[in-house]
């Protein structure tokens, strides 16, 4: 029965329309409610401070096996960032790859309340769960690999559809997924002996089927299934100069999926998938083209991947990627492949200013997002760590809000890319509202998540408040205090509950792990049949690979229902 | 009566799991499918050498107690330690191993497993330079050359071969078993004539040249090379059951295999060699087997103690990873640890994941800290600091060096076992421990890294509980202790 009123705060509540209005948030039993009663309820006053919903995040590298070798072979990655315990958290370590304690703790000190971990190969699901469950103070969900899955590419040869919807839908439950991922399609399967796909009408090597036919197939089984967010795409040939032309192909594919004016794709990080030029001499910035492109097409959502200058690991499924930075750079090299299903890689990445390549990803995640007209288009994220630890999104804000900041920060980069950045001529500042939508509303709107991202009666009471006052501060001018109030938070409130305050956290909740509880009218045939063809697919008997409920903790199934 | 399926062995890093178990009264009689060494397990866990209830050394012996009493002594113990070492932890569950951690960061200690005395080099290893890796299912579906280096799967992981590498059926590669039968048939029917022609079969010496060099026993690389389908290699210093078994048997000088393996390297890399032999091996015969590999669809390395506990630990590692590494350039080539525990792997991925790191790790100043040789268990030991130490699921004092042993019978020693094992027979303070895979359910993580379930088939005996249960205990108490002095120091202040 607990009650809480935020009074008195600025409130940008995007998918509800409300910008900067001076208005009281109320919260019951960990819900937005219309109103409380005044004298019970525990009062934040929040005059001359901003509220918005809590922070979502799109895609971001948290848990399971490949985030974990990571931490296992990275100990200078830790021994320069450590967390001590306090009498209410748990120590840990940082830095790119951080402990999952440290992890719950770092994003909810920002605001942050709810993350998806975007890549969870199917046979290591009962990792992944592991991992968010000792994730504290957020909610979380998590993306199952299935675009070289080979029930996937079995079924979409063969124009199944609504067999691949079957099977789908019976790993949803079974792994306790959210969301359809796929990366670099065709490639995956390729990479189990050791080749790739370059163009997205590539015969993948035994299995006679395309990325294109993989990536639209998929989109219309996701139609079918209802799901709530759409496919989650990590393009083909990623992370190569002259990628923007696949990027564009891939876009132009999903044009032919009917899609009732929604979006029908998400393509992720997609700074790595505009790169323009032919090698990495003459690489430049695609974002004209991408951005060009988005704005006269509403069929996708993008998220930015934006590089912050730092030392970081990259860790993706696209194992022949992870290959080509191995052969660049010969640092240690993780390759990781999952049989029947998915591959991986990990390589550490310092992302510098003086390196004309690294300067120029930097400048073209910024101007893909700036040139972007629609915010709810393509929202912020560094596809963590891949691009940049999650905890320095306060800098990508004062880019976003600031054109001081970022020509700041361009004046310090190789004089090529300065050369070739679009920045120098794009005026455009986010305002908090539009700042609002990239980092909450819109990530919530795309990932179909009806309780997020809002302050409407009725969502989670999930809140973010920060030290800005928006009628004294002008963040475009001094970004550098917008980025420590976007650092630290004031409040973070988390199911109406405070769980920290100034920056420090002073209570622990374990958070919830969401999943889609798909149900098809006729379910998948779970016969002798399969589980024979499941013996002769996995080296694990079918019986013990499934998710079993108590390896989620504190649960949140999301019921769907299908049209198949 | 009653059969279980699909149940998870809780032996070794095979985690086979489609064991089969037939329970009659709370009793294990028919194990299928298994291994001779998991049927011995899950016939033999009710034996004599059961630890039945918590027992104390008072006077020299060590007598039994109520779980309260020994849950408290062992809570004061490991409270008031300065630094006290928690150790073992690969043979029980992640949810015991979670625990782990916790009591471990609790009480300030060191956290540590048995991969320090076992791949803990090849975890170094990867810290060097990756690992280039995949799932075991890879193998099977894949690999048409498959290499045991410095391991004997025939005797260590039994199932090995028939469930994951050469007399496996995958979607691209077939079985060996057939080929290895005829192949065996063969050998004895040749012994056979031979014994029948009163002939003694050719002594196995030969010279290599005017060099005759001293070489150890070697074959000549078969036609069988060049046959389709998988090829076995076995690389070891003696003719293991397994390079019985192998299309080609390299026999490497003991603690030269670094020197072997960058040879190999070099010949990857088209490079000429100016030496006749390497490490006892004759330069042709290496120039032929790297033929082999570089011309191969998907090779993998699996290898054991024999690279990570010889002269040279995690440089050997980082070398055969390097190598693996190298013939990248030219082929799809994979390397796997043969982990030993059926939950070594699991400890490292617990600890990581809550820590930062995957073995050795010291919590003494409030935070987690690791540097192999410092803050690694055995070498605390070695160097005497430890006042106080927790032994769980493993049996150091049967596998650690002497003086590492004489160090930690020196003060307090709690151990956490099924059974009255070395470690246990020294303890002050000894806790019975139900089998995790048969009496209490849980995950663990094969050697690849899968995560699987392993059931509970079986009740455990009266009073017993399991791991993690225990150590919850534990942990609560020496919460209870610490806020218990912590009052009493206020009150005095």
């Amino acid at each position: 029965m607990t009650e809480m009123l935020i009074k008195n705060g600025f409130v940008f509540d995007p998918l509800n329309g409300i910008n900067g209005e001076k208005m009281d948030i109320a919260i019951k039993d960990g819900k937005i409610v219309e109103s409380v009663n005044d004298s019970r309820a525990k009062k934040i006053d929040a005059t001359g401070l901003t509220v918005m919903p809590g922070g979502v995040d799109v895609h971001t590298h948290i848990a399971g096996a490949e985030v974990n070798t990571g931490r296992m072979i990275r100990p200078e990655d830790h021994v320069k960032d450590v967390v001590r315990k306090t009498a209410l958290t748990r120590s840990g370590t940082g830095y790119s790859i951080p402990s999952t304690f440290v992890t719950g703790y770092r994003y909810s000190k920002m605001g942050y309340t709810t993350v998806m971990n975007p890549s969870m190969a199917p046979l290591g699901a009962k990792h992944t769960h592991e991992e968010l469950n000792d994730i504290p103070l957020l909610d979380k969900a998590t993306f199952p690999l299935l675009g070289d899955w080979w029930f996937v590419l079995e079924n979409l040869q063969r124009d199944d559809l609504e067999g691949c919807a079957r099977h789908i839908a019976w790993m949803m439950e079974t792994t306790k997924g959210y969301a359809i991922k796929i990366v670099n399609p065709g490639g995956l399967e390729s990479w189990g002996f050791g080749r790739n796909v370059h163009s997205i009408d590539d015969v993948v090597p035994n299995f006679d089927i395309t990325p294109r036919e993989i990536v639209c197939g998929l989109a219309k089984v996701n139609k079918m299934l209802n799901l709530p967010h759409t496919i989650h795409l990590h393009t083909n040939n990623l992370g190569i100069p002259g990628n923007y032309v696949t990027t564009l192909e891939t876009m132009k594919a999903l044009e032919s999926v009917p899609n009732d004016g929604k979006p029908i794709c998400h393509i992720t990080h997609v700074q790595f998938s505009s790169f323009a030029g032919d090698n990495w001499g003459n690489m430049r910035s695609a974002a004209e083209e991408i951005s060009r492109y988005i704005n006269n097409h509403n069929h996708m959502t993008f998220d930015m991947g934006q590089i912050i200058f730092s030392d970081t690991t990259t860790m993706t499924a696209d194992g022949p990627f992870e290959f080509t930075l191995y052969q660049l750079s010969g640092h240690k090299w993780v390759n990781s492949d999952v049989e029947t299903e998915t591959s991986g890689g990990i390589i550490p990445m310092h992302y510098k200013r003086t390196s004309a390549v690294n300067a120029t990803q930097w400048s073209i995640g910024l101007e893909l997002a700036l040139m972007v007209k629609d915010p709810w288009k393509i929202f912020m994220t560094t596809d963590h760590p891949n691009a940049g630890p999650f905890f320095e999104y306060p800098k990508i804000i004062a880019w976003l809000t600031s054109r001081k900041a970022r020509m700041a920060t361009l004046k310090k980069c190789h004089k090529k890319a300065q050369k070739k950045s679009l920045l120098p001529s794009i005026k455009r500042e986010l305002s908090l509202y539009e700042l609002a939508i990239v980092t909450r509303a819109g990530q919530a709107k795309a990932l179909g998540l009806k309780n997020k991202g809002h302050l409407g009666v009725g969502a989670d009471a999930d809140v973010a408040i920060y030290n800005i006052n928006p009628e004294t501060l002008d963040i475009a001018k001094k970004y550098i205090t917008a980025r420590k109030a976007f650092d630290s938070a004031a409040y973070t409130i988390k199911d109406g509950e405070i769980v920290v305050k100034d920056g420090e956290v002073v209570q622990n909740v374990p958070g919830r792990t969401m999943w889609l509880d798909v149900k098809t009218t006729e379910q998948l045939k779970v016969d002798e049949e399969m589980k024979r063809k499941f013996k002769d697919y996995w080296t694990v008997e079918y019986e013990n690979y499934p998710v079993f409920d108590h390896y989620v903790k504190v649960p949140e199934a999301i019921p769907v229902k299908a049209d198949v | 009566m009653s059969v279980i399926n699909a149940v998870t062995c809780p032996i070794c890093g095979c985690l086979c799991d489609d064991i089969e178990v037939t329970v009659v009264n709370n009793e294990v009689v028919k194990v299928k499918n298994g291994c001779a060494v998991c049927e011995a397990k899950y016939m033999g866990y009710k034996s004599e050498h059961r630890i039945r209830q918590p027992l104390i050394r008072k006077n020299g012996e060590l007598v039994p107690v109520s779980m309260d009493e020994a849950v408290h002594e062992a809570a004061e113990i490991l409270a008031n330690a300065n630094y006290p070492i928690l150790y073992g932890w690969s043979s029980t569950n992640c949810e015991a191993q979670r625990i782990g951690v916790e009591l471990a960061e609790e009480v300030g200690g060191v956290l540590d497993n048995t991969a320090v005395v076992c791949h803990g080099p090849s975890l170094m290893g990867t810290q060097e330079v990756g690992i280039p890796t995949s799932t075991l299912g890879q193998i099977r579906h894949r690999a048409d050359v498959i290499i045991y280096w410095g391991c004997n799967p025939w005797s260590a992981h039994p199932r090995h071969l028939e469930r994951y590498t050469s007399f496996t059926e995958g979607r691209f590669e077939d079985s060996e078993w057939k080929t290895y039968i005829n192949k065996v048939k063969a050998a004895a029917g040749r012994k056979k004539v031979l014994s029948a022609q009163r002939v003694a079969p050719k002594p196995q010496r030969e010279t290599v040249g005017e060099s005759a060099v001293e070489s150890v026993v070697f074959n000549k690389p078969p036609e069988t090379l060049q046959k389709e389908g998988r090829k076995l290699i076995v690389i070891d210093v003696r003719k293991s059951m397994t390079a019985e078994m192998a299309d080609y048997f390299i026999q490497v000088e003991p603690n030269k295999d670094y020197e072997l393996m960058q040879a190999i390297r070099a010949l990857v890399k088209d490079e000429e060699l100016d030496v006749d032999q390497v490490a006892g091996v004759p330069v042709e015969y290496l120039r032929e087997v790297v033929d082999v590999l570089v011309n191969c669809q998907f090779g993998v390395i699996f290898f054991g103690m024999g690279l990570t506990q010889s002269a040279g630990k995690f440089r050997n590692i980082e070398v055969a990873i390097s190598l693996t590494r190298d013939l990248n350039a030219r082929t799809k080539f994979l390397i796997m640890p043969m982990r030993g525990h059926f939950n070594v792997a699991g400890a490292n991925i617990v600890f990581a994941w809550q820590s930062g790191y995957a073995f050795g790790v010291d919590f003494s100043l409030g935070y987690p800290r690791y540097n192999p040789g410092e803050t690694t268990s055995m070498d605390v030991l070695l160097r005497g600091e430890s006042d106080a130490a927790l032994v769980i699921a493993s049996d150091p004092g049967a596998t650690f060096p002497k003086k590492a042993i004489q160090s930690l019978v020196k003060h307090p020693l709690i151990v956490i076992d099924p059974h009255m094992n070395a470690t246990a027979m020294l303890g002050d303070i000894v806790f019975p421990s139900a089998f995790v895979g048969i009496e209490v359910e849980g995950t663990a993580y094969r050697m690849d890294n899968v995560p699987l379930p392993l059931k509970k088939v079986v009740e455990p005996p009266e009073g017993v509980i399991s791991d993690e249960e225990l150590l919850k205990k534990i942990l609560a108490e020496v919460r209870r202790i610490k806020a218990q002095k912590a009052k009493k120091t206020a009150e005095v202040a």
